[in-house]
């Protein structure tokens, strides 16, 4: 019932203090990154991997579920970075791109980015140490306390700082491809930020690629934080697929988002095919008059586990926030919805609303869902809904008695119910993309030959 | 705005300040020594003559608990309790097992005429008709003084008294039901409870009986420095009925008084049992000064196929409210209801809810809570609703809203929702407001008063839940509610 029970070290903390001690000389930053890094270090020892005790992780024991701490991955060599060359032309990842193999950050693969954007490595970054740069880096009020985020702090070796210049419009997508090339399963702590000035307008897509001779991965593990800072009057659409064949994968996924006044901030993400996912979003409105929505589909099947932990701060005055998630649960699977909407003293006419659904599909499926609300102010509009059950047996019936068969039916239901989240992305080749994995997955869970699963009506 | 006059009126109509039950009666009473050790479990075990098996239960949970620290997970915020410095057994001198009512110490008579609880049993006629009876049980500090009506309901078979007599009239039935909802080990309060309970009532219902009338327990703590722990057992068996209410009552003082209550509950098959509170403690003053601390275990156990049982509660006191009255639905078909109303103002600081566990086939519940914060509180739902993988068909509606008054008060909803099996349906809504101006304006243009229409709005707010209460304690609850938020509309 207590959360200050010290629990005994596992392996994999074991590892991961082994792990700093190790590297720590070796990562990159000058003198206070260096004590900032040994401060969030010694912050995430005290509580260890955070396990169902402290109440933000209680439905993903992390203690439990990460047995052990792979070695850090290393910069990826020429080889490398010629094969993936090669890999992106082949596989038309699109131009306008910025590359991150293994979590650093690959000058030479990206390619094509417009005028008005500054883009440059989190090592430069931190070498140089610009104070107001790496305050902004830390976002330590965001994501206070947060073990998996101090843990990124302690050891991130790369990643990217876009800086896009004040009134900057840029309407087609801006890539950020996350690619894994290492041989070995590797654990990689990326921390990326991207600024948009005043007036500034982007967008984000984030995805994946898998390197030829990465194979077979599927046992990687991932720290990654985001941190977006928007400035007055900025825009921001950000979709995010955290998608993979990875059963034994970690993917630790953190997104700190600053919002100025009268802003936008629009993210999407589809999780599918990673044995552990935990995605956190930090989204803290500071200026008036904003609005952010938060959206997400996840599909999991076998005994993949995936986390959404929400925490939306409405601390100015006029903000709109609207979270919309969902989830098909398959198999073993679990699905774990955390959202929390917090209105601090002052934030009047905050209008907030939170959905959740989850569709469960297997007997040996769970859901867990909480969606809370925190509130210090009296004019405010706020709630949350949640849902979870099975498929409507008599939406099934209808579409069978019209001549579907059981596994088509229940695909194109489950199509549906994904669908509307996608089609909100708001990108035509965005929504075609994510579509694609949608369908890829549904007709997967089936087989090539569409045999119903289970003899529902069939 | 300073209070309309109609308001003040209806105050002064119903006592001599906002909380009317704040007098203090001098009673002379006799008291375990201070302080919390195993003599003074053996105290109150001798005290009550207890049996060795119980004696040894109690002593088990204190030793328990010895181990154990207090939960800190609610949102509620107060200095540490010195259990050693508190009085774990109080009972007022004459009280000691009174024949009749005769016998009863007219001082103590006097306070459940103050406080409007009728003990005569012809009074209780005259005042309400026959149609309307309700049988009291009354708990003074550690004792129970009286039980009404008890010949009629034994006639009916129905068995209500105080647990400390239960325990030796009827041991076969405490010894089995006894901890087997709240076991011993369940959480700090509870297991303190289990160690020092002083009294409290005992129902039973035997099979196919219908209670002939509402059964209802009134608590009052008077004595200074003393806790209370009462332990209340309801057994409904194999299609039987009970409705029972519940109201509490303190004297204002500047210091906090701990009140750590068990309450469990059994419907066995077909049974139904209606539980409702009426919780007004003393909240404490506008700076916070003073209150009960309520820390509160109940739970319902739907062991038979086709039971149900339903919590209401009306919680308007306590400067702390830690409750969370729940259902375990264990029993096919079984069903479970909370309906709530929790009202904070002042410093007041509620963290309540309820948790519904559907383990049976086809079980249902439903949730409403109505949370109305005001003045400087704050008032936070939490709930649990989890179904089992074997309960299938599991279904559960829920539903909190949450009124804010005045912009230094805050309201939370904490909902956890665990399903295991696609079976289940959950929905779950929360919402978060304040009045309308809309409809304040337009009950205002018809010349109702901004305080009125407050009431008003507020009382349509919560009348889902009043619905749900037998009829005396509707109406005395709308009065409370408007007394509560007394002040609050500014």
């Amino acid at each position: 019932m207590n959360a200050d029970i010290i629990p005994a070290r596992t392996p994999a903390e074991i590892s991961l203090a082994r792990t700093f001690d190790a590297f720590k000389a070796g990562l990159p930053g000058n003198m206070d990154v260096t004590k900032w890094r040994e401060a969030s270090f010694k912050a995430f020892k005290v509580s260890g991997l955070p396990h169902r005790r402290i109440e933000a992780w209680h439905y993903t024991d992390l203690r439990a579920l990460m047995r052990d701490a792979l070695p850090l991955a290393s910069f990826p060599g020429a080889a490398t970075i010629d094969a993936l060359r090669a890999e992106f032309a082949a596989a038309r990842v699109p131009r306008q791109r910025i590359v991150l193999v293994d979590g650093f950050f690959v000058p030479e693969l990206s390619d094509g980015l417009p005028e008005g954007l500054k883009v440059r490595s989190l090592a430069s970054a931190l070498t140089e140490g610009r104070p107001d740069l790496i305050a902004l880096l830390s976002s330590h009020d965001l994501a206070a306390r947060d073990p998996i985020v101090s843990l990124n702090a302690a050891l991130m070796q790369d990643g990217v700082v876009i800086e896009v210049a004040p009134s900057t419009v840029i309407a087609e997508p801006i890539n950020l491809v996350h690619a894994t090339a290492s041989p070995t399963p590797a654990a990689h702590f990326s921390r990326s930020a991207l600024i948009l000035g005043a007036g500034a307008s982007l967008r984000l897509a984030e995805s994946r690629h898998i390197a030829n001779r990465a194979q077979p991965v599927g046992a990687g593990q991932a720290n990654a934080c985001l941190i977006v800072s928007l400035g007055d009057g900025a825009k921001l659409a950000h979709t995010a697929m955290a998608t993979g064949t990875a059963p034994a994968g970690v993917r630790l996924e953190s997104v700190m988002v600053r919002i100025g006044a009268r802003a936008k901030f629009d993210s999407f993400a589809l999780v599918a095919g990673i044995g552990l996912v935990r995605r956190q979003m930090f989204v803290r409105f500071e200026g008036a008059e904003s609005e952010a929505l938060l959206s997400g589909v996840s599909l999991l099947g076998g005994r993949e586990h995936a986390d959404t932990t929400l925490l939306v701060e409405h601390v100015a005055p006029g903000c709109v926030s609207r979270e919309t998630f969902k989830y098909i649960l398959d198999e073993e699977a679990t699905g774990v919805f955390q959202g929390k909407i917090h209105v601090a003293p002052g934030a009047q006419k905050t209008d907030g609303k939170m959905l959740c659904k989850a569709m469960l599909l297997s007997d040996m499926a769970a859901m867990n869902n909480k969606p809370e609300l925190e509130i210090f102010a009296d004019d405010v509009a706020c709630g949350h809904g949640a849902t979870c059950g099975g498929l409507d047996i008599d939406q099934l019936f209808y579409l069978q008695t019209r001549g579907l068969p059981f596994a088509q039916a229940e695909a194109l239901l489950l199509e549906a119910f994904a669908g509307e989240l996608v089609d909100g992305i708001g990108h035509e080749g965005l929504i075609k993309a994510y579509r694609r994995e949608v369908s890829a997955w549904l007709s997967a869970r089936h087989g090539p030959t569409a045999a119903p699963s289970r003899g529902l009506i069939a | 705005m300073p209070a309309v006059q109609e308001t003040v009126d209806r105050v002064k109509a119903i006592g001599v300040s906002e909380y009317k039950y704040g007098f203090f009666s001098d009673i002379e009473s006799e008291k375990a020594p201070k302080g919390l050790n195993e003599d003074t479990v053996r105290f109150i075990s001798a005290k009550k003559d207890e049996p060795a098996w119980l004696t040894e239960w109690r002593l088990g949970a204190y030793r328990r608990w010895l181990t154990m620290r207090e939960p800190r997970w609610a949102r509620v915020d107060f200095p540490k309790i010195d259990y050693q410095d508190l009085y774990y057994y109080s009972a007022p001198k004459t009280a000691a097992g009174p024949k009749s009512l005769d016998e009863v110490d007219p001082e103590l008579l006097k306070v459940y005429a103050k406080l409007g609880i009728p003990l005569r049993e012809q009074e209780a006629l005259a005042g309400i008709g026959p149609d309307r009876r309700i049988a009291v049980d009354a708990v003074f500090d550690s004792v129970s003084v009286v039980t009404t009506f008890r010949e009629e309901l034994a006639r009916a078979g129905v068995i209500f008294c105080p647990v400390s007599e239960a325990v030796h009239s009827h041991p076969d039935l405490v010894q089995k039901y006894l901890g087997s909802v709240v076991p011993t080990t369940d959480n700090f309060y509870a297991t303190l409870n289990s160690a020092v309970f002083s009294d409290g009532s005992f129902v039973y219902v035997p099979p196919g009986v219908r209670c002939p009338m509402e059964l209802s327990t009134y608590f009052r703590i008077n004595e200074q420095n003393t806790g209370q722990f009462e332990r209340t057992l309801i057994i409904a068996d194999k299609g039987s009925y009970v409705s029972y209410l519940e109201g509490c009552t303190a004297p204002k003082r500047d210091e906090n008084q701990l009140h750590a209550a068990v309450v469990e509950l059994i419907a066995l098959d077909d049974a139904e049992i209606k539980y409702s509170t009426v919780q007004n403690w003393y909240p404490g003053d506008a700076d916070g000064r003073g209150g009960i601390y309520n820390f509160v275990t109940k739970r319902g156990d739907c062991r038979g196929a086709n039971s149900k049982i339903s919590w209401t509660q009306v919680e308007t006191g306590s400067a702390i409210t830690w409750k969370y009255p729940s259902c375990i639905l264990r029993g096919d078909n079984s069903r479970g209801e909370f309906y709530s109303i929790a009202i904070s103002n002042g410093r007041q600081q509620v963290d309540s809810g309820t948790k519904m566990i559907h383990l049976g086939k086809n079980t249902t519940s439903r949730v409403i809570s109505k949370g109305i914060s005001a003045g400087r509180s704050q008032n936070t739902y939490r709930g649990q609703i989890s179904a089992h993988r074997k309960a299938t068909g599991a279904r559960n509606f829920t539903n909190c809203d949450s009124l804010l008054i005045g912009n230094s008060c805050g309201a939370h909803t904490v909902p956890y929702i665990e399903s295991k099996t696609p079976s289940a349906q959950f929905e779950h809504e929360a919402t978060t407001s304040k009045i309308s101006e809309d409809q304040l304006f337009y009950c205002m243009q018809r010349g109702i008063s901004g305080e009125e229409a407050t009431a008003l709005i507020v009382n349509g707010f919560v009348r889902d839940v009043l619905q749900q209460l037998p009829m005396e304690f509707a109406v005395e609850a709308q009065k409370l509610i408007a007394i509560s938020l007394e002040g609050s509309v500014g």
